[in-house]
């Protein structure tokens, strides 16, 4: 679906009379392949880079030097770039800021539009893509008048009706209350298992990661760290180091090894830990 | 010193369609040096109460007593207030607005009357606080990252040296170590210098982690007050109004279903682990 | 204050009025605006008043909401009647004090100029309460297709508009947030003179212009994902095309604006003034 090669980005801080003052590198040396269908989160500290590198998915950045492949296509070949954007759509991290209508189903059809889809054909999708998302019965109100998570979900509606085959969330949930979050994150679960679209959720939030298929870490624009969520949150410290964080029931078995307590690595949500705890307490 | 709220009510858009009765009969008292915790979903009215404390939104009815002096009283100057009772709204960094860092943060002491060098010295002070070191004061505070830009707005109303701080949610957007960062920060604060601090937050990780105290809000009333301890052990009802409790509370309930003989009362990791621990133990003798 | 401001603003309900072309009512709001200044004497106003209490009816928006978007103009038009009503010459004098003095025709001229602004106000109120935004751009942008070929941007123009009444709710909360959070840090917005309001406004604008610059930089990237690329090559979801009761309303504008010109050419023909 998503295959990068040695993709690097520098960012360009130009002086003023134009030439270039000082370069950042943002993405360095990335080589990753995201296979079709899977829910994929890449995971890093604000600056790390992973932002820059889903802006890359999509085409609005190309990188400045290796490559990066949606479904067989480089980003940097200019004719195919609607074709990308069509495949791989991307919600953005503020809600305000990516809705164009002035109406829930206008601002569904605006990609369509864009894609000169016929009429029947945009009405069709539209009522299909709020429906995915459950947000159809809010079709006719204004988008200002909807909760942050609602907003995102209609964004996602927005892609959906673009036909992709890969949605790139970056960080969808950051603005939003923990209500916002389940329902935006549970809504992008759906989309992966029941339409089979490959998710790529980055974010900063442990709890959306657990469920994830693959995990990626980023620091300093390189890829540091990947895996299961299992083999990623086993890494307590080097986590911390990363200025990330793991999952409280891993953060409390964690916590009980060191106590001294034999609990095995990697453990992830409560009912494991709570399973964990009461097969240790009945070999006592 | 202390804030006392009596019988306040704030009816938003009186008259009009758009009517909304923001807060009903709210009754609180917050003691000197108290690290409270404020919750409550969106739309619950925690934010249009803390805008009361300093002045900013105006109570349809009730008083507001601050140090005792009633703030609608006749005599009493509402920029006191403001320069006692910090107010840090959701996204401060979006008020900077000086060409350097140093310059913004004196913008709170300079109009509460500081000669250009008191304003300097208490920036400098607040700057500090919050862990910018003098390397920052001459950026502009545009080139700083989102976590530094956050740390210069607050101690833009730091610099104002007030007794009380309100914070609403002053960690979203950030990163863990970021949420971390600042957090430990002001828990400082409120330690060393003795200042009350009120968090308005989504999280209840951080709440337990952090407050003496949680006041939980539900439709403009004030539905549940205490420790955390007290507070989260009524995490049903809180779930029915679109709260949850800390992960630990639910773990320790898990344990509990299982038959095992916990303090469910744990909220954090460490009592978690102390609870669990004890309970390990106890079954060997 | 901003609250009340109801023009640009959407009533949603089912009515005639609602579900006409937004052509349709674009071209009626500018040939009624003209008839108010053809309008000459009581019976072009009459027929104005009938022509608007027809369409405000058949509406279907409360009257009271419409009546609100008055106020916020209500200085502009005191003054505007102040200023007929005691400045203009006439023929005979009814009342006199001091250099203050109301004549016939300064009172003629201070009433009609009145009636002439509340419905210029309620004509357009009804136009934006009936319409979405959405409809109004469609419309604008149909009306002015032809100007294309002189290479006028008119897709260009109506994106703009329709991007401008989104954000303009979010940039009004936005400004409120703004300024309670300076006054938060001690900022006085009210006190001092014009040069200190002035200066004083700093803190609230600098803010206000990043926060817009950034928006619009998200608001394009945004759009650019979702592969806009001007108007070439789009499709619309909802293609504007006349139906029969478009078709009945243009003729019945139409002889609205022929009464009109005919009241007027009479008024000026026989010259008498209350006519």
């Amino acid at each position: 679906m998503v295959r990068t090669e040695e993709l690097t980005f520098d960012y360009e801080r130009l002086d003023e009379e134009g030439k270039v003052e000082s370069k950042k590198r943002a993405v360095d040396h990335v080589s990753l392949h995201i296979r079709p269908g899977k829910f994929i989160a890449i995971l890093g500290h604000n600056g790390s880079g992973k932002s820059t590198l889903a802006k890359h998915i999509n085409a609005i950045l190309t990188p400045t030097e290796g490559t990066l492949w949606v479904d067989g296509m480089d980003t940097k070949d200019e004719q195919k770039l609607w074709d990308i954007r069509q495949d791989a759509g991307m919600v953005f991290q503020n809600p305000d800021n990516q809705i164009i209508g002035t109406v829930v189903e206008e601002d569904v059809g605006f990609g369509p539009e864009n894609l000169g889809v016929p009429t029947d054909e945009i009405w069709t999708r539209v009522e299909e893509s709020l429906s995915a998302v459950g947000m159809l019965k809010y079709r006719h109100h204004s988008p200002n008048k909807l909760s942050g998570g609602q907003k995102q979900r209609v964004a996602i509606a927005g892609v959906m009706a673009m036909h992709p085959r890969c949605i790139v969330l970056d960080e969808p949930t950051a603005m939003l209350d923990p209500n916002g979050r389940k329902s935006v994150i549970r809504t992008a679960q759906k989309l992966n298992r029941e339409e089979g679209i490959t998710i790529i959720l980055i974010t900063h939030y442990m709890e959306e990661v657990v469920e994830a298929d693959h995990v990626f870490v980023m620091d300093d624009g390189r890829l540091v760290m990947q895996g299961s969520p299992r083999e990623v949150f086993s890494q307590v410290e080097a986590l911390k180091r990363l200025r990330l964080d793991v999952p409280q029931a891993t953060l409390l078995a964690f916590e009980l090894q060191k106590r001294g307590l034999p609990l095995p690595d990697g453990i992830l949500s409560n009912e494991e830990l709570v399973d964990e705890l009461c097969q240790l307490k009945s070999k006592m | 010193m202390s804030i006392k709220v009596k019988d306040v009510n704030y009816i938003y858009a009186e008259g009009t369609a758009y009517e909304i009765h923001a807060l009903k009969d709210i009754n609180l008292e917050i003691p000197d040096g108290q690290f409270v915790g404020l919750i409550g979903h969106t739309g619950s009215g925690k934010s249009t109460l803390v805008q009361h404390l300093n002045g900013l939104v105006k109570a349809t009815s009730g008083r507001i007593y601050f140090n005792g002096r009633d703030i609608y009283g006749e005599n009493f100057s509402m920029k006191d207030l403001r320069s006692q009772v910090g107010l840090v709204f959701q996204y401060p960094e979006h008020q900077l607005f000086e060409i350097d860092v140093l310059s913004d943060v004196c913008f709170g002491p300079k109009n509460l009357g500081c000669s250009q060098e008191e304003a300097e010295k208490k920036a400098r002070e607040a700057l500090r606080m919050v862990g910018m070191g003098e390397e920052y004061e001459k950026r502009s505070p545009f080139d700083l990252s989102g976590g530094q830009k956050r740390r210069v707005a607050i101690a833009g109303v730091l610099a104002m040296d007030p007794q009380v701080l309100i914070l609403d949610e002053p960690t979203a957007g950030l990163d863990p170590k970021g949420r971390d960062e600042i957090l430990d920060q002001i828990g400082l604060l409120q330690r060393e210098r003795g200042i009350t601090v009120v968090l308005v937050s989504h999280s209840m990780e951080d709440v337990a982690r952090y407050v003496d105290r949680i006041i939980v809000m539900n439709h403009g009333e004030v539905r549940f007050d205490g420790t955390p301890r007290e507070v989260f052990r009524h995490y049903r009802e809180l779930e029915e109004i679109g709260l949850a409790a800390p992960q630990m509370t639910y773990l320790m309930q898990g344990l509990k279903e299982k038959g095992a003989d916990v303090d469910t009362d744990a909220t954090t990791i460490e009592e978690a682990a102390d609870a669990i621990v004890q309970w390990l133990k106890s079954k060997q003798e | 204050m901003i609250r009340d401001i109801t023009l640009g603003q959407y009533y949603p309900a089912k009515s005639t009025i609602h579900k006409l072309d937004p052509r349709v009512k674009l071209v009626t709001t500018i040939v009624f605006i003209i008839s108010l200044f053809v309008a000459k004497g009581v019976v072009g106003y009459a027929i104005a008043s009938l022509f608007l209490a027809m369409v405000i009816r058949m509406s279907r928006v409360p009257f009271s909401y419409m009546t609100k978007g008055l106020k916020a103009i209500i200085m502009i038009l005191m003054l505007t009647v102040l200023f007929n009503l005691f400045l203009i010459d006439g023929d005979f004098v009814l009342w006199r004090f001091g250099f203050l003095r109301i004549t016939d025709k300064g009172l003629k001229t201070a009433v009609f100029m009145a009636v002439r602004l509340i419905y210029l106000i309620l004509g357009s109120s009804i136009m934006t309460l009936t319409t979405t935004p959405n409809d109004l751009t469609d419309g604008l942008e149909k009306l002015l297709g032809p100007l294309k070929k002189l290479h006028v941007p008119v897709h260009e123009i109506a994106m703009m508009m329709s991007i401008a009444l989104r954000f303009i709710p979010i940039l009004l909360e936005e400004t409120d947030k703004i300024m309670k959070a300076q006054i938060a840090r001690g900022a006085d917005f009210e006190t001092g003179n014009l040069l200190q309001k002035a200066k004083a406004m700093v803190p609230l604008l600098v803010p206000l212009f990043i926060s817009a610059f950034r928006r619009a930089n998200d608001l394009a990237m945004a759009m650019e994902a979702r592969c806009y690329h001007g108007g070439d090559g789009r499709t619309k979801m909802k293609p504007l095309h006349y139906e029969s009761r478009d078709r009945i309303a243009y003729a019945v504008v139409w002889g609205y604006f022929l009464l009109m010109a005919a009241a007027g050419w009479a008024a000026s023909f026989y010259a008498v003034m209350w006519l």
